[in-house]
């Protein structure tokens, strides 16, 4: 599966359009780390469980849009968009959308 | 009176552990920063990519970053806020957070070419303002696409 943020695939024509495609997950992590985090936080810096908690989100999200291109029979995202938000305290929501489409090579 | 002792020891202990984090992370933001130089070289806004160069791969790069203040840059913010004006003591937070973020995308895509239209987005994770100890954290991914030619 290729995957862009742009409008195109670069080398590839366009052939078909299978319009939107989504994939969102939400992620909370465990009391302990959440309590370590909460001490981390007095302290300053970077908050290690959450980041991989939101890159286990962000990589479900974009699992879950790649099942439903599949699904439709694309074999190219393009124009994909990333968002997030938060949900509760120490949960995230990652929330990953674009254009499935079919891509062939130039020439 | 215990309070306020309290109070201040916090306020001095995290002070000190904070502008040390944040003085190391700088260090090895810039030194990271300084050996990625040119590679790959990143594109904020590009939409399209024409080139007659043969591709070899495409693949949607990302960093993420949750990043925090601490509690005494969140007492100068809270106090500058009856005020207003810059809130020089978050400002560095963020900058740290979206160069990092920024960092991670790159480094995962060493040996591509290009990055194309790189996007930053952000947001608070804990914005709960109703409690005294609650400190913003940031939340930050990076993404792109990275081009790599034969």
């Amino acid at each position: 599966m290729l995957m862009t943020n742009i409008e195109t695939v670069p080398g590839m024509n366009i052939i078909a359009q299978y319009g939107l495609v989504t994939g969102s997950t939400v992620r909370a992590k465990n009391a302990i780390k959440d309590f370590g985090a909460g001490l981390k936080n007095m302290v300053g810096g970077e908050l290690k469980s959450y980041t991989e908690l939101l890159t286990e989100a962000r990589k479900e999200a974009i699992e879950r849009m790649k099942e439903q291109a599949k699904r439709l029979g694309a074999n190219a995202i393009i124009n994909i968009r990333l968002a997030t938000s938060s949900v509760t305290v120490g949960a995230a929501e990652v929330y990953a959308y674009g254009t499935a489409v079919k891509v062939e090579p130039k020439g | 009176m215990e309070d306020i002792i309290f109070l201040l020891i916090i306020l001095s202990v995290t002070y000190v552990t904070g502008s040390i984090i944040e003085k190391k992370h700088f260090e090895s933001i810039k030194k990271r920063e300084r050996a990625l130089i040119r590679k790959p070289i990143i594109s904020f806004g590009a939409k399209t990519w024409n080139t007659n160069k043969k591709i070899k791969k495409i693949e949607l790069v990302t960093g993420e970053v949750v990043i925090s203040g601490d509690y005494f840059k969140n007492f100068v913010a809270s106090l500058k806020n009856l005020f207003g004006g810059r809130l020089t003591t978050f400002e560095s937070v963020l900058d740290r957070g979206r160069r990092e973020a920024v960092l991670r995308m790159r480094e995962k895509a060493i040996g591509a070419h290009y990055i194309i239209n790189a996007r930053i987005e952000s947001i608070m994770i804990n914005d709960n303002y109703s409690s005294k100890e609650s400190v913003p954290q940031c939340a930050i991914i990076a993404y792109g696409t990275a081009v790599t030619y034969e």
